[in-house]
Formats: structure tokens, C-alpha cells, sequence
């Protein structure tokens, strides 16, 4: 599967990267490399292999629950401390509604 | 001796002994930090001055009976690990500004047990990479050289490129590092020490900055395989932070560096027999081999068919987790924001990303958006996952027939910079005998057993059962002892 440069930068807007219309050719041709080496797991048979979701060794059922409770919050300062732009208890970005 | 010298082990009986404070110990590591630094580029943040500090209060617990199992033992943190108060940049220019106002488990728990931190280490960008050449502080120097070509600017293997780098030179007597698909074990085989990536679970992943989630693990490196039994069991425990966090008890590692190799069973997986592999790997393999019969083990040839299928699956699951974990650096909330006087949102969401994110990191969230994107779901993400469970059935069913796995850790000796950038594809290719483990979950071991003909480092790599790290620990160190590997990078502290 090869993916055209509409294809390119359809994925490069789902992902919120700016792509420059002089790097497109370039990053196609990066991605089509390691997608067609990727191709050949479709020739590795998995009928009824059931898929790995998650990394513990036994699997995600092997995981333990918590109580529905809260255990953290009301911190606005430490959660704001890092803010790029922001306006009082908000962070603060372009306005959105007209 | 030069303080710097000290293993770990070593270093806590002479602090014990009192014939070093910790004062002087994280003194002398502090020079060496100040001497290489400029050269090696192992650290992206240095923090003398709050590493004194705690070296000093080190002294006082102990003077009070109140030490701790790492009491004074200086270290160097990977900058993935978020440092309360300290800026933690995983290696990304997205994150230049960000200083955390929490402490990761793992740190929290190693500065609970007396450990005093000298740094931030670098790292490729993000943990994706395999040379430390993706980082945007710049790359790492492999403190070994070449020798026939000593002026050759070698690369420390990566991700953790900088902790390897660091502990190789003795700036630091350990460090941690993170592993995801061989970022603890390849630099530490490209560095000539020892490094070991545990169960997935083992330790708390709770404030180490996400790559992919179902494959990232913290482990420490040292120079000898007991310090990174010491380290790691500082480190393990369960966290209710962290779901995927095991609640198993955390065993006494470094007991387990002691125990007999005799009548265990050691695979020898073929499919690890690459064409084209050099000579010498293939040696050191058979060499290590040896070395395990002649202490009593049995080796035994097993199979894990879907080792060819790793790396592509790999190269599947871990884009689309780090286009998920990654989705978070939006300029809003914390990080860098880049944005021009007329944006609207999506225009500063675009231009901080791209601007934030160096070239691999891109191009592994543009590879992960597109496997995850709608029509190619299940061809892509499913296909992989179900692989995966192939290869994590692959060792089960070699768990029947032996003990512990031995392979070369990496294919080659460190590379120079420049070398594997052309073809995305040929640098993922290192990581070809490390990634299994990350796939299945399992501990995974690497520690120098001899040098190629350049005088540079070559490591092996012990692969036990889940939450078997003891195992690993016991055969690691059987190896350790029979190739009594002595050999030391050209720099270094004290040389």
C-alpha cells in the first residue's frame, strides 16, 4: 500500500503537524519506505489468533481495580504553573467562537 | 582509588566503612561531570549544586543510623523521568521549558532510598531513537574510540544514549533509563556496561514521560550486573498511579547475582542466527555459551518462529501508541506554543508540533495516525497486535524447555555518527535481538562479554520469564564472571 501525496497530507492535518508544501515529496517517499518494509506481516496467518492489547505478561485482566473515588485535584496552581498563555485560573488560546 | 572508580557495591561499603563521605563521593562525580560534559554531551541539565546539597543531608541520616539501601550513591537521571523543580525536556525542543511540579515513582523512590541526582541525561527525542542523534540538545559522544581511527565521533546507542554515556565514563556511578524496544540495552552494549529493561509492570511508569505505553519500561544501568541489582530494587515496586504497575513483591536482586547457573537450561533461539551477521558477534555469542557450560548449565537449541515479524510489528504498535501519548503537546497547557499574530486554534496546534517535533518524532506520529486512521485500523493496528501475541507465544512455549535466552545484544559494535541515517528503516534494524523482549514483556539483560577489532565493546543479552529478573540477574553474572571483562572507554574520570 502507497500512499499519495493527498493521502500525505490528509494524515499530517489528522495529526496537527504543519506540513510545508516543499516537504511533502520528501516525507511521502520517508513514509512509503517503512510502510512497505511493514507489509510483509500480511503474509503471517492470524485467523483466530486473539490480538495483544497492552503489555502485562498476562495479560490486561491480570490488572487490578481501584475504588471509584477522587484522589487528587484542586491543585489549579501546579496544573497552571507550566501554561504557555494564561488568564487567571484558564489557559489562555486564540479565540475560538466568533 | 579514584572515587570515581568505585562500583556501586563498592562505593556503599566504603560509605558504610566511613572511609569516603558522600560529600566527597558525589564531589569527585560532580568534576568529572564539569571535566567531560563539554565533550560527551551526557547531560542536558546539570544540578551540582542540588546534588551537594543532597550528598550532605546523605551524610547526616547516615551519622543519624537512618541510612538508606542507595544512601549517597550519585546517579544520573534520564531526562524522561519527570524531576520535581528540575526541567525534564525528553531530549524534545516541545518541551525546552517544562519543569514538572511532580516527581516520577521511580525517582521518588530512589531518592527515598538516599540516592543523590547529578543530572538530567540526554536522550534521542522522546526515547525514539538509536544513536541519541534525534535529541534536540544535540548528540551524545560514545566515550570509547575506534582504534584505528580514534578521532571518530561514535555514537552511544540510544535512546538512553546519555545515561550509558555518563555511567561508561564514570561521571555517575549509575543511572536509569527507559527501554522500549532496546533503549536501555543497546547503548549499554554500545557503552561497554550493563543495563537491564525488567517485566513490563516491574517498575511504576507513573511521571516517565509516555512514548508507547504497552512497551515502556524504566530500568537502571551500572557497570557490574550486581549494581544493577542494587539499582533496580529501588526501583521495582507496585504504584497505584501506574494500572499497568504489577503488585508482585519485589525480590532481593542482588542475592539472586550469587546463585549457581548449574543444571539450568539456556535457549540458543535460531532465528537469532541473522545472514550476514559478522563473525565476531557470532563468536562472543558461542563464546558466552561455553561459559555457561563450563559453569553447569545445559544449552539447548529452541525456536521462536515469529522473530522475523518483530521489528515491523514493533514499527506498528509503538507510532500509533506515541501518536496517542504525543497528541497531548498541543501548546495550550504546558510546553513550547508557536503561533503567528492572526492563528486560530488548529493553526497553533500545527505550527507547535511541527515546529516542537524534531524529524523522527514526526515522522513516527504521521506513521502511528495513519495505521490508527479509519479503513486501516484493522489491517494495520490488529494485524500487529495479533502478531504480537505470536511472538509472546513463541517464548511461552520456549519457557517449557529452558530457563533463560542468550543472544548477542546488539548486531553490531557502536557506529559513528552519520552511519545508518540515511534509511529510517537500517537505524530501526539495531534493535533486531531487543525488541522481542519489549513484544512480549519479558526481562532482558545486556553486559559487555568482549571487544570487536576496533577495541570497542560488544555485549550479550540474558531474556528470562516474566517477573523472573532473578534468574536473568544469576545467569548475567555467571557471564560477567567468566569473561571478566576489564577493558575501559579511552575517556573518562581519572584517566
Amino acid at each position: 500500500m502507497s500512499l499519495d501525496t493527498a493521502t500525505v497530507r490528509r494524515v499530517a492535518a489528522l495529526a496537527r503537524l504543519r506540513l510545508e508544501e516543499q516537504d511533502v515529496a520528501r516525507v511521502q517517499g520517508e513514509l512509503n519506505g517503512i510502510l512497505g518494509w511493514i507489509e510483509q506481516l500480511q503474509a503471517v496467518n492470524t485467523d483466530g489468533v486473539e490480538p495483544m492489547a497492552g503489555g502485562t505478561p498476562g495479560g490486561v485482566a491480570a490488572m487490578p481495580m481501584r475504588e471509584d473515588v477522587v484522589t487528587d485535584g484542586g491543585q489549579a496552581e501546579a496544573v497552571l504553573a507550566n501554561a504557555p498563555d494564561r488568564e487567571g485560573e484558564y489557559f489562555g488560546v486564540p479565540k475560538v467562537v466568533e | 582509588m579514584h572515587p570515581t572508580d568505585f562500583t556501586l557495591a563498592g562505593a556503599l561499603a566504603a560509605l558504610n566503612e566511613g572511609a569516603i563521605s558522600a560529600e566527597e563521593l558525589t564531589r569527585a562525580h560532580v568534576a568529572a561531570v564539569e571535566a567531560l560534559n563539554p565533550k560527551l554531551n551526557a547531560f542536558i541539565t546539570t544540578t551540582s549544586e542540588k546534588a551537594l546539597d543532597a550528598a550532605r543531608a546523605s551524610d547526616a541520616r547516615r551519622k543519624r543510623g537512618e541510612a538508606g539501601p542507595l544512601e549517597g550513591i550519585p546517579l544520573a537521571i534520564k531526562d524522561l523521568f519527570c524531576t520535581e523543580g528540575v526541567r525534564t525536556t525528553a531530549g524534545s525542543k516541545i518541551l525546552g521549558n517544562f519543569i514538572p511540579p511532580y516527581e516520577s515513582t521511580v525517582t521518588a523512590q530512589l531518592k527515598r532510598d538516599g540516592a543523590v541526582f547529578l543530572g538530567k541525561a540526554n536522550l534521542d527525542e522522546f526515547a525514539m531513537g538509536s544513536s541519541n542523534l534525534t535529541s534536540a540538545y544535540g548528540g551524545v559522544l560514545n566515550p570509547w574510540q575506534r582504534k584505528d581511527d580514534p578521532s571518530a565521533r561514535l555514537v552511544p546507542g540510544g535512546s538512553s544514549g546519555g545515561s550509558a554515556a555518563a555511567v561508561a565514563a564514570r561521571m555517575a556511578l549509575g543511572a536509569t533509563g527507559t527501554d522500549t524496544g532496546g533503549s536501555i540495552r543497546q547503548p549499554a552494549a554500545f557503552c561497554g556496561i550493563t543495563g537491564i529493561k525488567p517485566t513490563y509492570g516491574r517498575c511504576s511508569r507513573f511521571g516517565i514521560v509516555a512514548f508507547a505505553s504497552s512497551l515502556d519500561q524504566a530500568g537502571p544501568f551500572a557497570r557490574t550486573v550486581e549494581d544493577c541489582a542494587i539499582l533496580l530494587r529501588s526501583m521495582a515496586g507496585h504504584d497505584p498511579k501506574d494500572s499497568t504497575s504489577a503488585n508482585q513483591p519485589v525480590p532481593d536482586f542482588a542475592a539472586a547475582c550469587g546463585r549457581s547457573v548449574k543444571g539450568m537450561r539456556i535457549g540458543v533461539p535460531r532465528e537469532y542466527r541473522l545472514d550476514g551477521m559478522p563473525a565476531e558477534i557470532e563468536k562472543l555469542w558461542r563464546q558466552g555459551l561455553d561459559w555457561l557450560r563450563d559453569a553447569g548449565a545445559e544449552i539447548v537449541d529452541i525456536s521462536l518462529p515469529h522473530t522475523k515479524y518483530a521489528l515491523p510489528t514493533y514499527y506498528i504498535v509503538a507510532p500509533a501508541e506515541a501518536s496517542s501519548n504525543l497528541a497531548r503537546y498541543d501548546g495550550v497547557r504546558f510546553g513550547l506554543r508557536v503561533a503567528e499574530k492572526d492563528s486560530d486554534l488548529r493553526d497553533l496546534y500545527e505550527r507547535t508540533r511541527a515546529e516542537g517535533f524534531g524529524a523522527e518524532v514526526r515522522r513516527r506520529i504521521m506513521i502511528g495516525t495513519y495505521v490508527l486512521s479509519a479503513g486501516y485500523y484493522d489491517a494495520y493496528y490488529l494485524k500487529a497486535q495479533k502478531i504480537r501475541a505470536l511472538i509472546a507465544s513463541d517464548f511461552d512455549a520456549a519457557w517449557a524447555k529452558v530457563d533463560a535466552i542468550v543472544t548477542p545484544a546488539t548486531p553490531s559494535a557502536a557506529f559513528a555518527e552519520g552511519e545508518n541515517a540515511d534509511d529510517p528503516v537500517k537505524m530501526y534494524l539495531n534493535d533486531v535481538f531487543t525488541v522481542t523482549a519489549n513484544l512480549a514483556g519479558l526481562p532482558g539483560l545486556a553486559l559487555p562479554t568482549g571487544l570487536d577489532h576496533q577495541g570497542l565493546p560488544l555485549g550479550l543479552q540474558v531474556i528470562g520469564r516474566a517477573f523472573d529478573e532473578e534468574t536473568v540477574f544469576a545467569v548475567g553474572a555467571a557471564l560477567e564472571r567468566a569473561a571478566d571483562f576489564k577493558a575501559m572507554p579511552a575517556m573518562r574520570a581519572g584517566a
